[in-house]
C-alpha cells in the first residue's frame, strides 16, 4: 500500500504539467455543480421564502365553514406536542367578513384578529406598520395601505362595521399597514383577537389555527402528525403544498434538470480522467513492466493508478469547492439588482458541497479503475522485449 | 548430480498460433550456484527467450524451470512475482531505472516491493552497494540525470539490492563504451566472488564471454556448444 502510494504520488509529481491539468479538470467540473446546485437551491429557497415565508404553513380550520374551533388554547397546546421540533410561529386567527362604512363609502372586507405578539412570527406586522402603532385596546384596529387611500381614512380616525349578522360597532384606527400584496392591503383589518372574537360573536373560538414549520417541504409530514394530534373529524388540516401545486412541480422540474446538468458534468469529468490516466498507464508502462519484473503483483500495480485516481480527485475536490464558492459568492456580490440586492441570494450548503466533492472523490476513483485493470493485464516480457 | 542453482528441463517454447516459430527446442541445463556464466549465439537464436524463461517473465510452452529445487511450473503469477523479488535479479540492455526516482530510491526499490518501507538497515545496505559500483557521489540523483554508464550500475545495484542467489543479465553492456563495458564486468566478477551470486549473462561479446566460466553457445533453440573452463 504505502510503496503503491509513494508510486503513485511521485508519477503525479514527476508530470506536474499534465497533473494540473487533470486536478482543473476536476475542479472545473466540481464548481459548476457546486455553482449551479448553489444558484438553483438559493433561486428556490428564495422563492419558497416570498411565495410562503410570509403566510400559514399549515392551518387547521372548521370541515364547517363559518364554525370556529373552540378549546383553541388546548389544540395549540396539542398541535405543538405534534412535531415540537419543526412546528414554529403557531398562533390562533379569529376572523369573519365585515361590511365597513364610512360617511360616504362601504366596502366589504375581513376582519382579522391574533393575538399581536403570536402573529410577529408569520405576518411581521411591526415591520409591516407604515404609520401608527398596533392597538393593544379594544376596538383598536389597523388597515391596510390601499384601503386606507380608498376610504381616505388615516390614523386616529373612527369608522363603524357591521357583521353579516347585525352586530355594529365603532373602530379607532391606530395604524396603516402595508404586506405589500394589494388584494390584502385592500381587504385585511387587523386587530387583537379580543377584539375580534366580540365582535364576531365566535365565543371565544378561533377561525383557524396556522402555524410555520423549519422545512417548508416537509410541510405536508407534518401536517399529518397534526391531524393524528388533533384527532377531530370536525377539523380540516391543509398545507402550502397542496394548494401551491403548480410551484412546487416547477420547483421539482428544475431540480431535476439542475441534477441531469450535474450529472452530465460528472460523467464529461469521468471520461476525461479516465482518457488521461489510460495515457500515462501507456507513458509509464515501462516502469509498470519492471516493476512487475522485480516481482510486485498484479494488485499492487493497479493501486498505483486507483491511488492517482484517488489522489486527483481529492486535489479536484479542494480546488473545486474553493472555486465553485467563489464563483458562487461572486454571483451573488456582483450580479445584482437595480436596488443593490442580490439577483439570486447565496445559499451555500456544506452538506451539498460535500456531498459534491465526494462524488468528484468517488468518480475519478471509478475512473482510475480502467486504467488499473489494464495495467494488473500489462505483461512485464511486453515492455523488455520491446524496450 | 550437480548442485543447480537453476535448470531447465526439456523446455520448449513455441509463439504464434498460426504462423509457429519455435525458439527453444527440447532445451535441458542447469547452472551451478556461485557459477559464472555467458551464453552466446545470433540474433534470434533463442537465448534472450531462454533468459527470460529462467527469470520467470515467460513460461515455457512444454518442459519446466526449476530454481531453488523448486519447479516454476504450477506457481502463480504472484508467487512468481516473489520467486522473482527474492532470489533473481535482472540487468537488462536498458536500464529500466524509474526516472521519477533517484538512484538510492531505485536501487530500493526490489526491498520497497517485498517489504512496503525502507528501514534504516536497508537503506544502509542500499548506500553500501551504490559505493560497491561507485556511485556514492550520485546516489541522490534522479536516475535521468546520470550518464549512460552510472544509470546501468544503477540497474546492477538495484539487481544486488534483495541478495539474489542469480544475476539474469541481457546483454548489460550493449549500450556502453568499451571502458565502461570492462568495469561492468570487472564488478560483476567482483560480486561474483565476494557474494557468491550466480551470474547468467547474454553477450554478443566474445572478449566478455571468454572471460566467463562457462560459456554457452544456443543456436535455433538448441545448445550447441557447452564449454566449462
Amino acid at each position: 500500500m504505502r510503496l503503491a502510494f509513494s508510486i503513485a504520488l511521485r508519477f503525479l509529481k514527476s508530470s506536474k504539467g499534465q497533473t494540473a491539468l487533470i486536478v482543473l479538470g476536476i475542479a472545473i467540473g466540481v464548481s459548476v455543480q457546486i455553482f449551479i446546485g448553489s444558484l438553483i437551491t438559493g433561486l428556490q429557497k428564495s422563492l419558497v421564502d416570498k411565495t410562503v415565508g410570509s403566510a400559514s404553513q399549515i392551518t387547521v380550520e372548521s370541515v364547517t365553514e363559518g364554525d370556529y374551533i373552540q378549546d383553541s388554547a388546548d389544540k395549540m397546546v396539542a398541535i405543538q406536542k405534534s412535531n415540537p421540533d419543526e412546528i414554529i410561529n403557531l398562533m390562533a386567527v379569529a376572523q369573519g367578513p365585515a361590511i365597513l362604512k364610512t360617511p360616504d363609502d362601504s366596502t366589504t372586507i375581513i376582519l382579522r384578529g391574533f393575538d399581536w405578539e403570536d402573529a410577529e412570527g408569520i405576518y411581521k406586522i411591526k415591520e409591516r406598520l407604515t404609520t401608527g402603532n398596533l392597538g393593544n385596546n379594544r376596538n383598536d384596529i389597523i388597515v391596510g395601505q390601499d384601503l386606507a387611500e380608498k376610504l381616505n381614512v388615516a390614523v386616529g380616525d373612527t369608522i363603524e362595521m357591521i357583521t353579516p349578522t347585525g352586530m355594529k360597532d365603532n373602530f379607532l384606527v391606530t395604524g396603516i399597514f402595508d404586506l405589500q400584496i394589494k388584494s390584502l392591503n385592500e381587504s385585511w383589518i387587523l386587530t387583537n383577537l379580543n377584539t375580534a372574537q366580540t365582535f364576531l360573536e365566535t365565543n371565544e373560538g378561533v377561525s383557524r389555527i396556522e402555524m410555520q414549520v423549519n422545512d417548508v417541504f416537509g410541510a405536508d409530514l407534518v401536517a399529518l402528525d397534526v391531524e393524528r394530534a388533533l384527532n377531530d373529524e370536525t377539523l380540516t388540516v391543509t398545507n402550502w403544498k397542496i394548494e401551491n401545486a403548480a410551484l412546487l412541480s416547477g420547483l421539482s422540474g428544475q431540480t431535476a434538470s439542475s441534477l441531469m446538468i450535474q450529472v452530465f458534468v460528472m460523467i464529461s469529468v469521468v471520461l476525461g480522467i479516465a482518457s488521461v490516466l489510460a495515457i500515462s498507464v501507456v507513458q509509464k508502462s515501462r516502469q509498470i513492466g519492471i516493476l512487475k519484473a522485480m516481482g510486485m503483483h498484479n494488485q499492487r500495480a493497479s493501486l498505483v493508478f486507483l491511488f492517482q485516481g484517488v489522489l486527483l480527485g481529492i486535489l479536484g475536490a479542494i480546488a473545486g469547492v474553493g472555486l465553485g464558492v467563489g464563483l458562487s459568492w461572486s454571483f451573488a456580490t456582483f450580479v445584482v439588482n437595480a436596488d443593490g440586492t442580490s439577483v439570486v441570494p447565496l445559499y451555500i450548503d456544506w452538506y451539498f458541497i460535500g456531498i459534491s466533492a465526494g462524488i468528484a472523490i468517488l468518480a475519478s476513483t471509478l475512473a482510475s479503475l480502467i486504467p488499473a485493470i489494464r495495467v494488473s493485464k500489462l505483461d512485464p516480457m511486453e515492455v523488455i522485449k520491446n524496450g | 548430480m550437480a548442485d543447480f542453482v537453476v535448470q531447465t528441463k526439456n523446455v520448449n517454447k513455441v509463439y504464434g498460433k498460426t504462423v509457429k516459430t519455435t525458439a527453444l527446442h527440447d532445451l535441458s541445463i542447469g547452472f551451478e550456484a556461485g557459477s559464472f556464466n555467458a551464453i552466446i549465439g545470433e540474433s534470434g537464436s533463442g537465448k534472450s527467450t531462454l533468459l527470460n524463461i529462467i527469470g520467470t517473465l515467460d513460461r515455457p510452452t512444454q518442459g519446466e524451470v526449476i530454481i531453488n529445487g523448486v519447479s516454476t511450473k504450477n506457481m502463480t503469477k504472484g508467487a512468481l512475482g516473489d520467486l522473482r523479488n527474492e532470489t533473481l535479479g535482472f540487468v537488462f540492455q536498458f536500464h529500466y531505472l524509474l526516472p521519477e526516482f533517484t538512484a538510492l530510491e531505485n536501487v530500493l526499490m526490489p526491498y520497497r516491493i517485498a517489504q512496503g518501507k525502507a528501514d534504516k538497515k536497508s537503506i544502509e545496505r542500499a548506500k553500501e552497494i551504490l559505493d560497491l559500483v561507485g556511485l556514492k557521489k550520485v546516489e541522490n540523483n534522479l536516475s535521468v540525470n546520470m550518464s549512460g554508464g552510472q544509470q546501468q550500475r544503477t540497474a546492477i545495484a538495484r539487481a544486488l539490492m534483495n541478495h539474489p542467489k542469480i544475476i539474469l543479465a541481457d546483454e548489460p553492456t550493449g549500450n556502453l563504451d568499451s571502458q565502461t563495458t570492462d568495469g561492468v564486468y570487472q564488478l560483476f566478477r567482483k560480486i561474483n566472488e565476494e557474494l557468491g551470486t550466480t551470474f547468467i549473462i547474454i553477450t554478443h561479446d566474445r572478449r566478455v564471454a571468454e572471460k566467463a566460466d562457462r560459456i554457452v553457445e544456443i543456436t535455433d533453440g538448441s545448445v550447441t556448444l557447452d564449454v566449462i573452463k
